[in-house]
């Protein structure tokens, strides 16, 4: 051995860790068969109730689209107007919980054992982190949002009867600046510290259970210490079938309406007729992308774009930066900053608050759709952390990309609404939701080029989701395996597209998304046991 | 002729290796070459180990095991991939320009109407590789 260079071998020792004792061996429930060409490698019963239930879904929806569409949509709302205090509440148990992490001793344990080393830089972890925990939100809702909490503050409370009809965040606001305060503040919230602290509990526990504990990378083994050896049956089976089926209606519904939204881009700035057909080409070809993505792998792929899609977002931001209102920005940083965390405390108050319609509409909801992402992210952020300590991560997961996020909403929304304030430039108010990011860079110099910019953008970060989402959908339905055969990461990816078709042309898109965040609340009740099963699986750490 | 003969072994399917074992056991005898026992495993637990130290332990143990039963000197290398279902090629040749072995001895199936499209780990690893590859069917 000596006289090899030392890099060659396993570079280290992965040092102490406190693995878990089970007769369980990754894989042992997998069905391996030879299909024709195609090797396949899935869990029983995992892969098949997943795949059959997605399809029946499909299947309901298009052929009873009348019925079931208010259904799902029903109960999408229900869940959200009723237990908002619920997902509130559990969304600050986890920002609380990540906060805890960072300044106890548990922040020292290191994910992979004592001395694992990181897998991966800093930019491509980050890059990672960021394409698939929210990228594509951020470009149309960068604009959007902050001018609907502005525009919906600056309006007033309206009481009918009882009940407040009203939009507004908390109390709304009397004047101009403050309507903006509350605006930006609203929205920094529903992107900041805590969609990023549901990640970064999922992606934790996952990793912990995973590179310290031994067990396999899949939902249900963070639920090793509260069900022990019940995790390999039924009660692991449904973890993992609900988080596939969330990922995957996720991803699919997402990739429809991406298509409609960049559709209309394309027209606005190409004169590229909305059609079925240009739609179908969009899916098709963002899926031929992510195809060969998949196909390349994990860092010859998946790590290549989601760098090539930071660098591009940097690019935009730091132009619109520049060329927009630079110091009511550059102010605005930190005024927005300090707005968010004046507000935080009442904005994150589940209880004895009367916006109603803000609260439910938009905060529940949003925590919902974090946390029916969660797994997706989770799982995807969770592989690429290996050699982090707890308290790096946390930073890095929770506190770096929240600062990013106000910097990006003040860049995209303070220009925004510089515009409408400053410029009386309405047209990016009236703008539907595709085309605000559109209508504001078409007040800027090199339109042309920042508008194509801006459509690579999101064109990219949908493949950015499709490969990461496929990658991790084919790992749980592989029973943890991540070198299960390359064609089932292929079959996922093409039937994510086909699912996007199929609900694009029918009818039913906004239907399976309603369904897909109503799997929020059942994934809530599962990540606050998550957070138990998280610190009683640290404690036992070498620290 | 040959000094490091490498073979690349995949530890959760032994049972098809026993050609490739056996042909690079002889070589080694003949040439009086060591021969590199292989491994390319992830960092996420698999079911043959919890992590890639595990994993360069059992390895090891069977690198130890084809010396005692072929006579031979024998050592054991374990690569860690991020992705080893598209990076298990590129990683063997890699490993091979590293420990600068001299041949390559890999276990292949028989080539079917698949493999004109996808072709296998060993075809694969014979186009890419500088040095010669020995495919055992």
């Amino acid at each position: 051995m000596s006289e090899q260079p030392e890099e060659l071998a396993i570079p280290e020792p992965e040092g102490a860790a406190d693995i878990i004792d089970t007769e369980y061996e990754v894989g042992q429930d997998n069905i391996t068969a030879q299909v024709g060409p195609l090797g396949l490698d899935v869990h029983n019963p995992v892969f098949l109730i997943s795949g059959m239930t997605i399809a029946t879904f499909v299947v309901i929806t298009l052929t009873l689209r009348t019925s079931v569409e208010p259904l799902f949509n029903d109960l999408r709302t229900y869940l959200t107007s009723t237990f908002d205090w619920f997902f509130l509440s559990a969304a600050n148990v986890f920002v609380i919980l990540c906060f805890a992490l960072v300044i106890t001793p548990l922040g020292n344990v290191r994910i992979g054992g004592k001395e694992a080393t990181p897998d991966y830089s800093y930019t491509g972890w980050f890059a990672m982190l960021f394409a698939a925990g929210m990228g594509i939100g951020l470009m149309f809702f960068g604009v959007s949002e902050p001018i609907s909490h502005y525009a919906s503050s600056i309006g007033g409370t309206v009481v009918e009867g009882d009940v407040r009809t009203d939009w507004a965040p908390l109390g709304a606001a009397v004047t101009n600046e403050e309507a903006i305060r509350l605006g930006m503040a609203a929205t920094i919230f529903h992107w900041g510290l805590h969609p990023w602290a549901i990640y970064a509990i999922v992606a934790l526990s996952l990793a912990i259970f995973s590179f310290n504990k031994g067990l396999p990378l899949t939902m249900r083994s963070i639920f090793y210490p509260l069900l022990g050896e019940r995790v390999w049956g039924w009660p692991g089976h449904i973890i993992d079938i609900l988080a596939v089926f969330a990922t995957l209606f996720g991803l699919a519904t997402s990739l429809g309406f991406g298509a409609e939204q960049a559709n209309a881009g394309l027209e606005f700035l190409f004169g590229i007729p909305v059609t079925d057909t240009s739609k179908i080409t969009l899916i098709v070809a963002i899926t031929a992308v992510a195809l060969i993505s998949v196909l390349a792998g994990l860092d010859g792929g998946v790590k290549r774009l989601s760098e090539m899609n930071m660098l591009l977002a940097a690019l935009l931001m730091f132009f619109v930066i520049f060329v927009g209102p630079t110091l009511v920005l550059a102010t605005g940083f930190f005024k927005n900053l300090a707005a968010y965390i004046e507000y935080l405390p009442s904005l994150s108050n589940p209880f004895g608050r009367e916006d109603d319609n803000f609260r439910q509409g938009w905060t529940a909801f949003y925590w919902a759709w974090w946390i029916s992402w969660s797994p997706f992210v989770g799982m995807f952020i969770a592989r690429v952390s290996r050699g982090r300590t707890v308290r790096e991560f946390v930073v890095c997961v929770l506190l770096i990309p929240s600062t990013v996020c106000v910097l990006w909403m003040t860049a995209f929304g303070g220009t925004a609404l510089s515009q409408i304030l400053n410029d009386g430039y309405l047209a990016v108010k009236d703008a539907p939701l595709e085309l605000k990011l559109f209508t504001m860079l078409a007040e800027l110099p090199l339109v042309q080029i920042t508008s194509f910019i801006g459509i690579v953008l999101v064109i990219v970060f949908f493949v950015t989701s499709s490969d990461s989402g496929s990658l991790v959908i084919d790992t749980i339905t592989a029973g943890g395996k991540v070198n299960a055969p390359v064609s089932q990461r292929v079959f996922w990816c093409i039937f994510e597209g086909l699912v996007a078709i199929t609900l694009l042309l029918g009818g039913g898109l906004g239907a399976l998304q309603a369904m897909a965040v109503s799997t929020g609340f059942p994934f809530a009740i599962l990540l606050l046991l998550a957070c138990f099963a998280l610190l009683k699986g640290l404690m036992n750490e070498p620290k | 002729m040959f000094e490091k003969i490498m073979v690349p072994v995949d530890l959760a399917h032994q049972e098809i290796l026993d050609k490739a074992l056996d042909v690079s056991g002889k070589l080694a005898k003949t040439y009086n070459a060591k021969v590199l026992y292989v491994g390319v495993t992830e960092a996420t637990p698999t079911a043959v180990a919890h992590n890639p130290a595990e994993f360069q332990h059992k390895l090891e143990a069977f690198a130890a095991k084809q010396a005692d039963l072929h006579g031979i000197e024998t050592e054991a290398r374990t690569f860690a991939s991020h992705d080893p279902a598209t990076d298990l090629n590129e990683t063997l040749v890699e490993a091979s320009v590293k420990l600068g072995a001299d041949l390559i001895v890999i276990s292949s199936h028989v080539p079917t109407f698949a493999d004109r499209f996808w072709a296998s780990h060993g075809g694969t690893v014979a186009s890419r590789a500088n040095i010669s590859v020995m495919v055992i069917r």
